[in-house]
């Protein structure tokens, strides 16, 4: 047994390091780093630097673009990122729709949206869920009727996260109304500019507009939008939530969000002594950093497993729950912290004179209450709870 | 032994609940609890008018209850109605005017004459009462003063009138009536709506309501603790019934959520904690002022603290996407139920207070 990176893949790692020191933009760390809005630009500027270095794809075969990672790399690239405060690549297009192509597309689907997904062109966005179809997403309801060489799409998904900055959008219709209900589920590209199409925003508890509802009414999409076979979007809904599972542990946003937390704990006085130097506090944080250090050698020991050929079964949920578990443990001590200074709202509304906490922590309130979606989205923990009963139960 | 709230209260409650219900509606409180004064002012004055102020006050200083039920029933109507008007500030002043023996002070906040708050909390250390640096100099012989200095998350502070500031002079910490209009004075919503204040005072000019305060201001912050748990037991009520009633009438899978084991289970364990939380503050309040009031309040605000963000916690969970949108009214009461720990000392402070005195 050898848990120690391998020469190699320490060079790699030296070489994400100096890569994220050179062309991170500081000025996007630094929004990153203080939990402000990232504009649609500053995604663009991200996904452009790392695609000039030919790693934005990083899911994707060397052949489509990618740069052809392991498990273990894509996981360094995560974690070094993670730590120096780079945005999270935008998953819709890269991460979720790529590889659905690649796998089940046509190769003239393949030309015509993989090379736009590359140089954005195309901002993707997912349609998913609907008010009626949660964790029940087999439920799902928005309807494809063929007509001709075109389908018409009338219904609703919700939850489309920055489907405001999107122009496309991938979804899960129903063609087939009898039999199993995933037996009759589609998977369709649309564009947003259709006729029928409308976004509107919802707002999020700690008041941000990240995610949205789609109403589709009577939307003609022509039939070769459709990926893979008629009636089978459902395997492709499973191939995709395994690629949605990748780095779903967040073991580089759970390090940064621990030391984050530390060194905020180490200057903020409450009740005459620093926070770090209450034992009860001191005991919590210790608890996590625990914690967090079995999950990181889990995550290891999964991603080790993949590199041998496995597929993530059992791990990937279980990585999904302590994951998320994890980070909203950090979110919640983050704006403990803080005490009273965790509650003006918009968190700078105080400005750099009267702030009651430093720049980097003001958002903690407004990111542990906006963080609560990490165990409902992707599959709830209760639904990761659901897959694993029978793996580990039996029957 | 009888733990039914009396007659009189029962009238409190149902008066207190029917108004707030009425005033702050859901879609109200989503906008008017983050706009500047944040809270609404007629509701306010209404609440005045109404005479239910006098609850918060013995009978020898003019009112009609000040005993911690009186509070605790108060409160939890609050809470309920997730009202954010300004009463926790209010309650503060009124027990340190009451303190004070300032009987026209008294009587102008309880008619609504005027609105004061409590200013004690600084920004190098949000939870000192005693370490402090505002400072009042004496300007005559009398009670005139001016105070210099600032202070820190100041509830109700946007748009009142007084605001009773603690202060060092000649060496003990006293209370001083400062006009806010004498008063840099910087309003905010907080994050879970309703409004709070940071002040900069120069020089401004002030009266000395208190000197060796120190024990008045601790005792009035032990009153504001047990009104906050009161608050959170309302509210807590309130999201756990929303919950029940999601949990009957959303279905996934072919049935309602409600009939799934794994969440039956977690609804009763939130019950439980909901009866702890319930039991400590009613024994917290009727410990108020007495020889345990300290030690009751802060076992209180403990486990309330506790227990209102698990609710907050598990009610978004259970909900699923949908509690954790502006819209849906229960995601304002979480917010709350998260928030009100931080008010006045957390579960942590005051875990710390009682392992240290055990």
């Amino acid at each position: 047994m050898d848990l120690e990176f391998s020469a190699q893949e320490q060079a790699f790692r030296d070489d994400v390091r100096a890569f994220l020191s050179d062309e991170l933009p500081a000025e996007i760390a630094e929004a990153v780093r203080t939990g402000s809005e990232l504009s649609k630009s500053d995604h663009e500027r991200w996904h452009a630097a790392l695609q000039s270095r030919g790693w934005l794809a990083q899911t994707w075969p060397a052949e489509h673009g990618g740069p052809g990672w392991n498990a273990v790399q894509r996981h360094i690239f995560e974690e070094e990122a993670a730590l120096a405060n780079a945005p999270r690549i935008v998953p819709f297009g890269l991460n979720m729709l790529g590889p659905v192509l690649i796998e089940f597309g046509t190769p003239e689907q393949q030309a015509e949206y993989l090379p736009r997904i590359l140089d954005g062109t195309d901002w993707w966005c997912q349609g998913y869920s609907e008010p009626d179809a949660g964790s029940d997403l087999a439920s799902l309801r928005t309807r494809a009727e063929r007509d001709g060489d075109h389908y018409v799409v009338n219904g609703q998904k919700t939850w489309t996260t920055l489907g405001q900055h999107a122009n496309r959008i991938f979804c899960l219709v129903r063609t087939r109304a009898e039999g199993k209900p995933q037996a009759g589920i589609s998977f369709l590209l649309m564009d947003l500019d259709d006729p029928g199409i409308e976004m509107r925003p919802i707002r999020l508890i700690e008041g941000d507009h990240e995610v949205n509802e789609v109403f589709f009414t009577d939307v003609h999409v022509p039939a070769e939008n459709l990926v893979g076979q008629e009636h089978d979007g459902w395997t492709i809904a499973k191939f995709l939530l395994t690629h949605e599972r990748t780095n779903i542990a967040g073991v580089g946003y759970a390090v940064r969000g621990l030391a984050n937390l530390r060194a905020l704990a180490a200057t903020t006085v409450r009740g005459g002594q620093r926070v770090i130097d209450d034992p009860v506090f001191a005991a919590r944080v210790a608890e996590l950093e625990v914690d967090l250090e079995a999950m990181a050698i889990t995550n290891l020991r999964m991603l080790s497993a993949v590199q041998d050929g496995a597929t993530p079964g059992a791990q990937s949920s279980m990585l999904k729950i302590k994951g998320t578990q994890i980070r909203q443990a950090i979110n919640d001590l983050a704006r403990r912290v803080l005490g009273a200074g965790a509650s003006p709202f918009p968190f700078d509304v105080l400005g750099d004179d009267l702030a009651l906490a430093p720049p980097e922590a003001r958002a903690n309130a407004a990111h542990y209450f906006n963080n609560r979606k990490l165990s409902i989205y992707g599959g709830s923990n209760e639904i990761q709870r659901n897959i694993l009963a029978p793996q580990i139960m039996g029957g | 032994m009888d733990f039914t709230i009396n007659e009189d209260h029962q009238m409190l409650a149902e008066t207190l609940r029917r108004f707030l219900a009425d005033a702050w509606d859901p879609e109200t409180r989503a906008v008017a609890a983050y706009e500047a004064p944040f809270h609404q002012p007629d509701a306010w004055s209404q609440l005045c008018e109404m005479g239910v102020l006098g609850a918060l006050v013995d009978e020898e200083a003019g009112g009609f209850g000040g005993t911690g039920l009186d509070i605790m029933v108060m409160f939890e109507e609050l809470g309920r109605a997730l009202a954010p008007e300004p009463l926790l500030g209010t309650l503060l002043a009124l027990r340190l005017l009451v303190a004070a023996d300032a009987g026209d002070d008294v009587a102008a906040l309880m008619t609504g004459e005027r609105r004061a708050v409590m200013a004690w909390a600084e920004p190098h250390d949000l939870e000192a009462v005693d370490d402090i640096t505002t400072k009042a100099t004496r300007t005559g012989d009398g009670d005139d003063v001016t105070v210099s200095g600032r202070k820190s998350a100041v509830y109700g502070g946007p748009g009142a009138d007084v605001a009773l500031v603690t202060a060092m002079l000649d060496g003990a910490l006293a209370v001083v009536a400062v006009d806010l209009a004498d008063v840099e004075v910087t309003g905010y919503a907080m994050i879970d709506g309703g409004g709070a204040a940071e002040l900069v005072m120069e020089d401004a000019p002030g009266r000395v309501v208190m000197e060796d305060a120190s024990a008045a201001v601790h005792a009035a912050l032990d009153a504001g603790r047990l009104a906050l748990c009161a608050e959170a037991v309302g509210a807590a009520d309130r999201l756990f019934d929303l919950t029940l009633g999601y949990l009957r009438d959303r279905k996934q899978f072919g049935r309602p959520l409600a009939t799934f084991q794994a969440l039956q289970h977690r609804v009763v364990d939130l019950s439980i904690e909901l009866e702890q939380a319930r039991s400590i503050t009613i024994l917290a309040a009727s410990s108020l002022d007495g020889p345990d009031s300290h030690r009751h309040v802060a076992m209180a605000k403990h486990l309330v603290g506790k227990v209102a963000r698990l609710v907050a916690e598990e009610s978004i969970q259970l909900h699923g996407g949908i509690g954790m949108t502006w819209e849906y009214p229960g995601a304002h009461i979480a917010k709350r139920l998260v928030m009100l720990d931080a008010q006045l000392g957390d579960a942590d402070m005051h875990l710390r207070e009682l392992a240290s005195s055990a």
